[in-house]
């Protein structure tokens, strides 16, 4: 089955904006994806070390004690997540193990660097408190002027690097 | 009136299915637009493919201008809704880290788990990055705590930075958006398609492009113009939810209970009271402020009183209670936490904890509504006892012996000091500490 082309952008952000929309309006909050990343490691951390987890303030505010890092909605957003992509893959052929790389790098090096901006990135949106996805689109939908300064400081970040890694992309 | 109490309204199994639900749209609508492939993200920083952009920007416009809407015709209420707080020089640093991880990795934290999801593996490590990293951000922030919670202003919008109403910056956002889609679209047709100088367009092409734009332009235009609701429209749209407290007088509290709590370290105690100013001057509860009605509706104030403390009880106090009551109705429709009303006002005050003759007499014969009870000699300010009274339990102690103790105490108190006793009267406590802010977005 070959895959389907993407639907036009628009469309795909008016329905993201409506499921957006809708989040704020059943439960009173956003989208998030980082948070739930979170959760996800400090349980993780909990089950290998976890008198580490009592003493990290950052961890044990989400696990000290017998706290459930995972007993949180966020937690079930991401399950959703995955399951939404995927269905949303499947319906158009895309679900394929594969690995989508510029055509001047090897898969190796996609691997590696994929990894790597995903630490950065990791980083970054602890620090920024929230991703693309909670700040960016949940606080720019509310008009939280922190989201904003947030999500014009990542385009001006990727624009700046942009050129100096073109040999990634291009 | 939106938002839903999920748990409360539907019961747990339901508050666990709508955040999968809406993750599950989440999802879906990221993958059908193409973000499940880092060449297509990557490429907005080229210039190549504004995909990024255009879903972006149209999902956050989309989105907050049905929040706008409903905003002001009353179908939501924003004070309700999670903002993202603003501590600006963390959001800024972690922006611009975030935007080189992006054009690094070629995925965000939310589109690398839809790539995930359909067996992209470079997907896959993008996502075992990003916990790593998270990993080390939580190993390593107690180092720079000081900067992480550094320039912080708080729920803080863009409608209060500017000064105008929420319709206004939404026009101005759609605006924006759609310069920049043109804008973008161009860019895309030099660098990306190669389309040549004499054939650009800086105007939408399609007919739909049009209609799209104009549908943005006029559903913001609206919300501008129908505006946010003001303190006395939020209490309509909310007497029907809150009425009930004021009808079953469980928000009326009863001066000893008042008394009782300002005595009480555990609680901060803010009285606003609404009396005239020529009132208060003869006459005030300690640590009573003057306020006018005006400062009840005025959002600035309204910030102040929703940054105190969690322990922080509010009253509001007038003559009688009828005054009390609107003010309670408009710092409640603006989603102040834990407001009061002390029940008869001062002049229920004073006739429990009544002033020496010496200060003030009670008024003979007939008197109005929010008419004071009581004639003042001179001005006195919180200076008798009145204004604070001391507190003393009609239940005595079981096998304790402070009773005994204080009223040994106040025999050897000098007799000219000794303070008259506050009378023993059975109340009911009415006073429940309610937490603030129970929503939290995705990112706690």
């Amino acid at each position: 089955m070959t895959a389907k082309p993407y639907v036009n952008p628009y469309l795909g952000g008016t329905l993201l904006g409506i499921v957006l929309f809708s989040a704020f309006l059943l439960t009173g909050g956003g989208l998030g994806a980082s948070g739930a990343i979170n959760r996800v490691q400090v349980s993780v951390v909990d089950l290998v070390a976890p008198n580490h987890v009592d003493r990290v303030p950052y961890f044990a505010d989400l696990a000290g004690g017998d706290k459930n890092p995972l007993a949180d909605p966020s937690v079930l957003m991401l399950v959703g997540v995955l399951l939404g992509g995927f269905a949303s893959g499947l319906a158009f052929g895309r679900v394929k193990p594969e690995i989508r790389r510029g055509p001047n790098v090897s898969n190796a090096t996609r691997l590696i660097t994929a990894f790597i901006g995903g630490a950065i990135m990791g980083y970054g949106a602890r620090l920024a408190r929230g991703c693309t996805s909670g700040q960016a689109l949940s606080g720019g939908a509310v008009l939280s002027v922190g989201s904003w300064a947030f999500m014009l400081s990542v385009f001006a970040g990727g624009y700046m690097l942009a050129w100096f890694v073109r040999r990634l992309w291009n | 009136m939106g938002p839903f109490q999920l748990t409360a309204e539907f019961g747990t199994w339901i508050s666990y299915l709508v955040p999968l639900l809406i993750g599950m749209g989440f999802g879906a609508a990221l993958e059908m637009s193409g973000f499940g492939d880092s060449r297509k993200l990557a490429a907005q920083f080229y210039f190549k493919d504004i995909t990024v952009l255009r879903v972006m920007f149209t999902a956050i416009v989309v989105a907050s201008l049905l929040i706008g809407l409903s905003s002001a015709i009353g179908l939501i209420d924003f004070d309700a809704l999670f903002v993202n707080p603003t501590y600006l020089a963390p959001q800024i640093v972690g922006g611009v880290i975030m935007g080189i991880g992006f054009i690094i990795g070629g995925f965000c934290p939310g589109t690398s788990l839809v790539a995930a999801s359909t067996f992209k593996i470079d997907g896959l490590f993008f996502v075992l990055g990003a916990t790593f990293g998270i990993f080390l951000f939580g190993e390593t922030v107690s180092s720079f705590e000081g900067f992480y919670n550094s320039t912080f202003l708080g729920r803080f919008t863009l409608p209060e930075l500017f000064g105008v109403d929420a319709g206004i910056v939404l026009i101005g956002v759609v605006f924006m958006a759609l310069f920049m889609f043109l804008g973008g679209e161009m860019l895309e047709d030099v660098f990306g398609k190669k389309v040549p100088a004499d054939k650009l367009r800086f105007y939408p092409k399609k007919p739909m492009a049009w209609a799209f734009g104009g549908i943005l332009i006029t559903i913001a235009f609206v919300t501008a113009f129908v505006g946010q609701p003001d303190a006395k429209r939020l209490w309509e749209l909310k007497a029907a939810e809150l009425g009930p407290k004021m009808a079953d007088r469980s928000v009326y509290v009863h001066p000893m209970e008042v008394a009782e709590l300002t005595q009480n370290t555990g609680v901060y105690v803010k009285i606003l009271d609404l009396r005239p100013q020529y009132h208060y001057n003869l006459f005030y509860l300690r640590n009573s402020v003057n306020v006018t009605m005006d400062q009840l509706e005025d959002p600035d104030y309204i910030k102040s009183l929703k940054a105190l403390p969690a322990n922080t009880v509010i009253f509001t106090v007038s003559t009688d209670d009828e005054v009390a009551a609107i003010g309670w109705q408009m710092l409640v429709a603006q989603g102040v936490p834990n407001v009061y009303i002390i029940e008869g006002g001062v002049n229920n005050w004073m006739s429990i904890f009544t002033p020496p003759p010496c200060l003030a007499y009670p008024k003979k014969g007939e008197r109005k509504a929010e008419e004071p009870a009581f004639v003042f000699h001179r001005a006195v300010g919180d200076c008798c006892n009145t204004a604070y009274p001391e507190i003393r339990h009609k239940e005595k102690p079981t096998d304790c012996h402070l009773e005994s103790f204080s009223q040994d105490a106040a025999a050897h108190s000098e007799a000219g000091e000794k303070k008259p006793e506050a009378p023993i009267v059975k109340f009911e406590r009415k006073v429940k500490l309610e937490r603030k802010a129970a929503v939290q977005g995705g990112c706690s």
